[in-house]
């Protein structure tokens, strides 16, 4: 089974990237672009056997602990589904 | 008095800080293995240099604040041991949260390698204890990663604390603005210490700016009044 998590920086830290990009896309002619946040996608693939509450909760802990920094990062955890 | 600089995978400023406390301090200092779990014997002193720890992957500093060796930073730092880092050093520092916030890319998107001037703020740890309040010193920076975020309350707790200890200013007036700032570090940032003191993170350089030659000898003054605070707090 797959846990997708996707982590994004915060809402009121600075995202220097993101603004980069929304500039870039502006100038491309994108009009009513109000904001651009640039983040990553970590898929973690897990044994099928597991019990699925706890490979959430395993998936919630690696991400408190390693793929966010709780700091300047949000993220949330998707199931996919293949 | 005895420096344990911690070298990890992709460190590369670990030899010019040996150099800057073995050398040109004269100190007993010997470089620390990330997995090596324990403390060498009798250091008095941790320094984490700069570099690409892991490559910077997943964030600056994040896999490395997981290695064997952080757990006895951990203990030596809680036992009110000291703890500087420069640059990758002060990344690592903060996903390790034995320093707040976190430094994330810089405002303009780019490298950044040039000398800065930074201007004592803070007085209470042991990075600038025993130099004057206001002075200011030149030495490098070199990151891609310097901009230092904490969200607002923590970063007011952190002023009135007087724990930003370091801040870019600009070289002629001393002040800030005026394009002093490399990265966009809030409240022109560049050092900040914990709140007893003893851990301190720091982006520029001080093991680049030892002697005439390179430059500048800022560094060495910062690193000799790092060095009579550890030996006056044993």
């Amino acid at each position: 089974m797959r846990a997708r998590v996707v982590v994004l920086p915060r809402p009121d830290i600075l995202d220097p990237q993101g603004r980069a990009v929304g500039h870039a896309l502006a100038s491309l002619g994108f009009g009513g672009v109000q904001g651009v946040r640039v983040g990553r996608v970590i898929d973690v693939d897990l044994d099928d056997r597991l019990d699925r509450a706890l490979a959430a909760a395993q998936v919630d802990a690696m991400a408190r602990e390693l793929l966010a920094n709780p700091v300047i990062e949000d993220f949330a955890v998707e199931w996919p589904a293949g | 008095m005895r420096v344990a600089v911690l070298q990890f995978p992709g460190s590369n400023c670990d030899r010019d800080v040996v150099r800057a406390f073995g050398v040109t301090l004269g100190l007993d200092t010997a470089l620390w293995w990330h997995e090596d779990p324990e403390l060498p014997d009798g250091t008095d002193l941790v320094v984490l240099p700069g570099g690409f720890s892991y490559g910077d992957y997943l964030r600056c500093g994040a896999i490395a604040a997981h290695a064997a060796a952080m757990g006895a930073v951990r203990r030596f730092a809680a036992s009110g041991g000291t703890v500087l880092g420069i640059c990758n050093g002060f990344q690592i520092l903060c996903e390790a949260r034995l320093l707040p916030g976190a430094l994330v890319r810089n405002v303009g998107l780019d490298f950044v390698c040039k000398d800065v001037t930074v201007r004592v703020d803070g007085h209470c740890n042991r990075l600038t204890a025993r130099l004057p309040y206001g002075s200011r010193w030149t030495m490098p920076v070199a990151h891609m990663e310097g901009n230092f975020r904490v969200d607002a309350d923590e970063l007011a707790t952190l002023e009135a604390r007087g724990q930003i200890v370091l801040r870019y200013v600009d070289p002629a007036a001393g002040e800030r603005g005026n394009g002093a700032n490399p990265n966009g570090a809030l409240s022109d940032a560049a050092a900040v210490c914990n709140e007893a003191g003893n851990v301190i993170g720091m982006m520029p350089h001080p093991e680049r700016a030892t002697t005439a030659s390179l430059g500048s000898e800022d560094g060495r003054a910062l690193l000799a009044g790092l060095v009579e605070s550890v030996t006056r707090s044993k």
